[in-house]
């Protein structure tokens, strides 16, 4: 599993560049959706801020968190989405009989949600500065930690929602898309953990997502501190854990895929 | 001459599913340079087998061996040097032919891929489609593109699955003669099911006949039919898929 050649991911990375580049329907999907979402919201909270609604830097909370989100939901997609594509277009026994590691398939999987996340980010950032004066810059390096820590969780995400489709096949491909959002209200994306009812303030500090927007919120009011930093590191932790978690359950979904049968059903 | 040596060792392999018992006490070997055909109705279980050698299913019990290896723990060495090809595989639609290819050649490991792909193409007499989009292709350049990228990395060890299916039969037939040509070229060791006899009686040196998750029968096509007093292969497989058939011991 651990063995990585890096010509067979460049192969599939190379793969994945072309069929997204000739689908107009994913490129929609990838950079039309988070662009809408953007124009909408960030509209909608400037006409709050200028009627006296809500205070200045919601705007700037709001926009940072549709920009951020999309960077989990890319890195999330980019893995299950490719593989349900895989499955729709029958390609994945062909992948799946290639002496292809499985460690390989999700770097080169993990290759392509970075790249979308980048790109995705970019467009969104140019266009909140152009339209809201919104500066992602200015959380500096801050930056980092808040993108790779996203990134990270998308990969989890991803590879622990592909387990369940390997397991189930067919019936659990809703929760390619469904699974960001299902996170997303208790994530704190667009408010302050504190909004939550307390049980769901519990289950929102176990999520790495929650430290991240509540870093960016802290960061963005002026709080580049140790605070943030201490929410970025907690991030981390917790995306470490659960990454390690979800890997060893990939593993077991995939053996158990191959003892019931489910992973020659589902690729044949 | 062609060394004798087992390929394919398959022993007292079996295969259950909750309930059910898809293959049963299966044992086979097959040898390198052998043409074998796996036949059997619907639900026999030529595709658990297929997919057990595969290494896409584990088996409940029994042991497998593929070039001495074994198709989970040694995975990657035994693919390397198995390729499968199948009539219900696809690749993706929106990617030229030449692009499909140069993807598995690099995913193979494929050495000087242009020339490979090149040498492939214009053996399948299908050098016209490269810039074709895949998904364009109709059925039968489909199967020879299959074809080709099922020979890409020099395979020792080739599995088949109904590679004619949905062929009209005069691209069935050149489809046969190129795979006889190949074989015979390469010395390669080739698994084949199908369901059209004339494709088994034509390329098979032998047959494993699947009854019901058990080889029932096993031998030349020709050694078939004569043993089981039919007419055809044809005619023996439906014997055996009804039942109508007791077979002699040495049969079995």
């Amino acid at each position: 599993m651990l063995v990585v050649r890096l010509d067979r991911v460049f192969a599939l990375c190379y793969r994945y560049f072309l069929v997204l580049s000739r689908s107009s329907f994913r490129v929609m999907d990838i950079v039309f959706w988070p662009v809408m979402d953007l124009l909408v919201w960030g509209f909608v909270s400037s006409y709050f801020a200028k009627s006296g609604g809500v205070v200045s830097p919601a705007v700037s909370f709001l926009v940072g968190g549709i920009i951020f989100f999309n960077v989990l939901y890319r890195a999330q997609q980019s893995i299950s989405v490719s593989f349900l594509e895989d499955l729709w277009s029958r390609n994945l026994l062909s992948i799946f009989v290639s002496p292809i590691t499985v460690a390989e398939f999700v770097s080169a999987t993990y290759v392509v949600g970075v790249a979308q996340s980048v790109t995705v980010t970019i467009i969104m950032s140019l266009m909140a500065s152009l339209l809201y004066a919104f500066d992602i810059f200015s959380m500096s390096w801050y930056l980092i930690p808040l993108f790779v820590n996203l990134l990270v969780m998308g990969w989890w995400l991803g590879l622990g929602t592909t387990a369940f489709i390997l397991r189930y096949g067919y019936q659990a491909e809703a929760l390619a898309w469904a699974v960001p959002f299902l996170l997303q209200p208790v994530s704190a994306v667009f408010y302050p953990v504190s909004v939550l009812p307390t049980a769901l303030q519990a289950i929102a500090w176990l999520l790495p997502s929650t430290y991240v927007f509540e870093g960016m919120r802290n960061i963005l009011q002026g709080g580049a501190d140790s605070t943030s930093t201490l929410y970025l590191v907690k991030a981390a932790l917790f995306n470490l854990l659960y990454w390690t978690v979800t890997v060893v359950f990939f593993g077991k979904m995939l053996s158990r895929a191959r003892e019931r049968g489910s992973l020659a059903k589902i690729v044949v | 001459m062609v060394e004798l040596v087992d390929i394919i060792e398959v022993e007292n392999l079996a295969k259950r599913f909750d309930n059910s018992v898809a293959i049963q006490d299966v044992s086979f070997t097959i040898k390198k340079g052998e043409f074998v055909g796996l036949l059997g109705s619907n639900g026999a279980g030529k595709s658990t087998t297929i997919q057990i050698l595969l290494g896409l299913i584990t088996p409940s019990a029994g042991k497998v061996r593929i070039f001495g290896l074994s198709p989970w723990k040694e995975r990657v060495q035994v693919l390397a040097r198995t390729n499968f090809s199948s009539a219900y595989v696809a690749m993706p639609p929106n990617l030229k032919v030449i692009e499909n290819l140069e993807v598995f050649a690099r995913l193979y490991g494929v050495r000087d891929r242009k020339a490979k792909i090149q040498e492939l193409m214009s053996l399948f007499g299908i050098e016209q489609l490269s810039q074709k989009m895949t998904g364009a292709l109709s059925s039968g350049e489909s199967t020879r593109v299959n074809l080709c990228k099922a020979l890409l990395n020099d395979p020792e060890l080739l599995l088949l699955d109904e590679p004619t299916a949905s062929l009209d039969p005069d691209i069935a037939d050149k489809v046969r003669n190129l795979l006889k040509q190949v074989q015979k070229e390469r010395a390669l060791t080739v698994v084949y099911t199908s369901h059209n006899m004339i494709d088994v009686e034509e390329l098979c040196q032998r047959v494993l006949f699947l009854h019901q998750g058990r080889i029932i029968a096993q031998g030349t096509p020709a050694e078939l039919v004569a043993n089981l007093g039919e007419e055809s292969l044809e005619e023996v497989f439906i014997s055996i898929a009804r039942d109508r058939v007791r077979l002699p011991h040495s049969q079995q």
